[in-house]
């Protein structure tokens, strides 16, 4: 699938807006995104948010992944 | 994920409802604990010393003659904090920040700290330290900061998000970029282009309870925390990490809160006030005095915002770029990543661009203020929106709802939305009679949208019922804003009791799993959802009595209506039992009823507002007086409708405070000239008007009642539509918050110059 990678994380995927990964779940895709680029290992452990067809999972790393979503990683969101 | 969390559209009999608050007595009769109300015995008094220069090598730290006090138990520099974090520099800047290593990075900035018998000896000592200081160029002023001729804050500080990465050190910590699109193809598409630059000043959240605590720590590593704070299990884990402790031996409990807004998410004195009482093997207790708490927490960013948009004739945006340039305090932030995230996020764009920098300073370490960094990118976005509206000779409001964002639009920020509620808000306020009131002379109305993210996160909650029938709910996310009575609701749907037989208790750090902080607009949904499923697993173990009771099978029961009934026609002879017989006889059935619950609570659902604001202004002294303020917004369920209107009133307050007159402000030296409540105004009941509100439901699909957070959002639109409003009173674009007396004179003698 296709991960479109905004902000700053982009800078860890050598300035990529989009890449290539796979993973039925957040966390299988979240693990091949480290495997290519290892620099993003950084930014998960500062916390990282998924967008999957519009929702936003900040920690659910079990989440489900359907074929063909709209997959974006954001940074982590903080509130007030 | 065990828990089915789609909405179902149920209908409610509890939930909806304007019960009286659980904890109204307490506070109006002065019996609520709040931060600085907890004692021990043998308690020491802790102060802080503060450096009163903006940028500053510490050259030495003299402690002998304070230490030499009589009634003086422990005396404590950054010496007396070992570095335990690791090589994590986040945690580093924390530890710094809590107190100076060698360099003061700002006005107020810890340097030593002092545990005595009394306020008195604390405050003797405090004089007797003696630190020597080399003064450095210093800067305050976001635009400044970024000039090469700025003084570099830190010299380990590589502009992050920048392809290839800096070599050389800079104040600017970090470059974000969101968007899509052409921007440059949708500019040549347009017909007509306004372009504005902005400045906000940098406001205090302004809680009315300063920060507190009561700290032991014993030689043996176990601890108590007794604190005012938004997250008493964060503050656990931090503390412990930068403290060296056991996380399960610090226990920490959260008093009752007067107010935080995101400025109790972090922890300030508290790693100070355990260390003392490690030293001093006795309980300190550390108050911060107003002076300090304006001087060194964590205030909300200052900014500086450049806007591009683009329309067509037919009032279709084409383009919109913004340039953000947000001060994050002497330490790296994120918050003028928010900044760009939120700035378009209430429109439906094809071709959208926006870049944030954050920008180190000598200021204290920025922290979140409800719904950080969109309110002051909303109030450069929608000032520019008003003026492409009128510079192409349609309504601001049709304006803005023929572009404003709808299910399937692909956000400024990246994802595509669900169902949103920008829309239905500004139906409703185009169709409110807010807007059909006539304005007099010299006054104005403006409007303006604000969109804020909400999340959810860890949460973990336990119900138990007792022998009467009573049930007591223990939740982990700190009550700011009325979630225990909107949790107690929850609790009583989903029983079939009475709201009042239902007692939300805040459990402290080993009553509970891990709960996030409540921040980002997530107590009541987050603890909303554990409080369903903790019932609904009460609700099985009711039933299990039930059964057994009737030596039936548990599948032959059902709960309805706050019984156990037993289905089919053989057991039609089986009277219903009531939550109160069945908890009368749980000790012989099997003990206690509890139901527990630990979820990550995720799927949040954004928020959307609009803001309607009348205005008057003097035009002989710049005076502006809110006139009417009306608040629409998305709620997606509202579990206690007066509280959810207390939290739009109170953002637009706090708002119009921003709005108006709250500003730091600093000296040349760098010294902060206005730090109390007579300098520092914030709004009271005489400034504001009654707020007006309009709740909108469109639910959540992520939460089985449809509930969407809605403590912030609420902030993010007064300072557009406050300017909106005095710009078309005065007839000159107001571009400079706060809108002041001064600046809103001089506005006007520039636009008749």
């Amino acid at each position: 699938m296709e991960v479109q990678l905004s902000g700053i994380l982009s800078q860890a995927a050598g300035g990529a807006r989009c890449v290539a990964c796979t993973g039925a779940t957040i966390g299988e895709l979240l693990q091949s995104l480290v495997l290519q680029y290892p620099e993003m290992q950084m930014h998960l452990d500062d916390g990282i948010a998924v967008a999957v067809n519009g929702e936003i999972y900040r920690d659910r790393r079990d989440q489900p992944i359907p074929s063909n979503a709209d997959v974006f990683l954001l940074p982590r969101i903080q509130g007030g | 994920m065990p828990y089915e969390t789609d909405y179902t559209n149920q209908g409610f009999t509890k939930v909806g409802t304007r019960v009286n608050r659980p904890d109204g007595v307490d506070k109006v009769t002065g019996r609520a604990k709040y931060g600085a109300d907890a004692n021990a015995a043998g308690q020491l008094v802790g102060r802080v010393l503060r450096s009163p220069h903006a940028h500053a090598l510490i050259t030495k730290i003299d402690t002998s003659k304070a230490e030499k006090l009589p009634g003086v138990k422990a005396v404590l520099t950054g010496k007396d904090f070992p570095d335990l974090t690791g090589g994590n520099r986040g945690l580093m800047d924390i530890l710094e920040n809590c107190m100076a290593r060698g360099r003061a990075l700002y006005d107020g900035h810890a340097v030593a700290a002092v545990a005595a018998i009394d306020a008195d000896t604390a405050n003797k000592a405090l004089k007797l330290i003696k630190v020597t200081y080399k003064q450095l160029p210093h800067v305050t002023d976001v635009d400044e900061a970024i000039k090469p001729s700025a003084p570099i804050i830190h010299d380990w500080v590589r502009t992050a998000g920048v392809t290839p990465a800096p070599t050389t050190a800079s104040n600017v910590a970090q470059r974000s970029e969101f968007g899509h699109g052409d921007v440059d193809a949708g500019f040549a598409q347009a017909d007509v282009i306004i372009e504005k630059s902005f400045k906000t000043e940098q406001t205090h959240q302004g809680y009315i309870e300063p920060h507190a605590c009561l700290a032991t720590l014993g030689p043996d590593g176990s601890g108590e925390l007794w604190v005012t704070t938004q997250g008493h299990f964060t503050f656990r884990n931090v503390c412990a990490s930068l403290l060296g402790l056991e996380v399960a031996k610090l226990k920490v409990t959260s008093s009752e809160i007067g107010g935080g807004f995101g400025g109790k998410t972090h922890v300030w004195t508290e790693p100070v006030a355990l260390q003392l009482s490690r030293k001093a093997n006795r309980p300190v207790k550390l108050v911060m005095s107003r002076d300090e708490v304006f001087r060194a927490t964590g205030p909300t960013s200052s900014t500086s915002v450049d806007v591009k948009i683009g329309a067509k004739r037919n009032g279709k945006i084409t383009a919109a770029t913004a340039e953000l340039r947000y001060q994050s305090g002497a330490f790296p932030g994120m918050w003028a990543m928010f900044g760009a995230m939120t700035s378009f996020a209430c429109y439906d764009l094809k071709n959208v661009k926006s870049v944030g920098f954050d920008v180190l300073v000598n200021r204290p370490k920025v922290a979140a203020y409800r719904a950080p960094s969109a309110p002051m990118a909303a109030f450069a976005v929608e000032s520019v929106v008003d003026m492409l509206a009128a510079e192409i000779g349609m309504d601001a409001v049709d304006f803005r709802i023929k572009n404003a964002a709808k299910k399937g639009t692909k956000a400024s920020y990246g994802p595509v939305y669900g169902p949103i509620g920008i829309g239905p808000t500004l139906d409703a306020v185009k169709n409110h009679p807010h807007m059909k009131r006539k304005l007099g002379k010299n006054q104005g109305r403006g409007v303006a949208c604000g969109f804020w993210f909400n999340f959810g996160g860890q949460t973990c909650t336990d119900l138990n019922i007792g022998v009467d029938g009573s049930v007591n709910l223990t939740v982990g996310t700190v009550d700011v804003g009325g979630s225990r009575a909107s949790l107690a609701l929850i609790a009583a749907e989903e029983l079939g009791i009475d709201y009042e037989q239902v007692r939300v208790t805040i459990g402290d750090t080993n009553s509970l799993g891990h709960n996030d902080t409540t921040e980002g607009s997530r107590g009541t949904f987050s603890s909303g959802m554990a409080t369903i499923f903790a019932a609904r697993n009460a609700v099985e173990v009711l039933k299990q009595r039930a059964a057994a009771t009737w030596d039936i099978p548990v599948e032959q029961v059902v709960w309805e209506a706050g019984e156990a009934r037993a289905k089919g026609k053989q057991n039609n002879n089986l009277p219903p039992l009531s939550l109160k017989e069945i908890a009368a006889k749980s000790p012989r059935t099997g003990g206690p009823i509890a139901g527990h619950n630990e979820v990550v609570a995720d799927g949040a659902g954004v928020s959307f507002a609009s803001h309607m604001c009348d205005v008057e202004v003097d035009p002989e002294t710049g005076a502006t007086k809110i006139l009417r303020y009306t608040v629409v917004q998305d709620a997606g369920k509202a579990i206690h409708p007066d509280y959810v209107e207390g939290q739009f009133q109170g953002g637009a307050a706090q708002g119009i405070g921003w709005a108006l007159n709250e500003e730091y402000i600093y000296g040349d030296d760098g010294r902060l000239q206005n730090a109390g409540f007579l300098d520092y105004r914030i709004p009271v009941c005489s400034d504001l008007p009654f707020i007006d509100t309009q709740i909108l439901e469109i639910p959540n699909p992520n939460h089985p009642y449809g509930v969407r957070g809605v403590g912030e959002t609420s902030i993010v639109p007064p300072l557009a539509a406050i300017g909106n409003a005095v710009s078309n009173a005065v007839g000159v674009r107001m571009t400079h918050v706060p809108m002041s007396p001064p600046r809103i004179l001089k506005a006007i003698e520039d636009g008749q110059a």
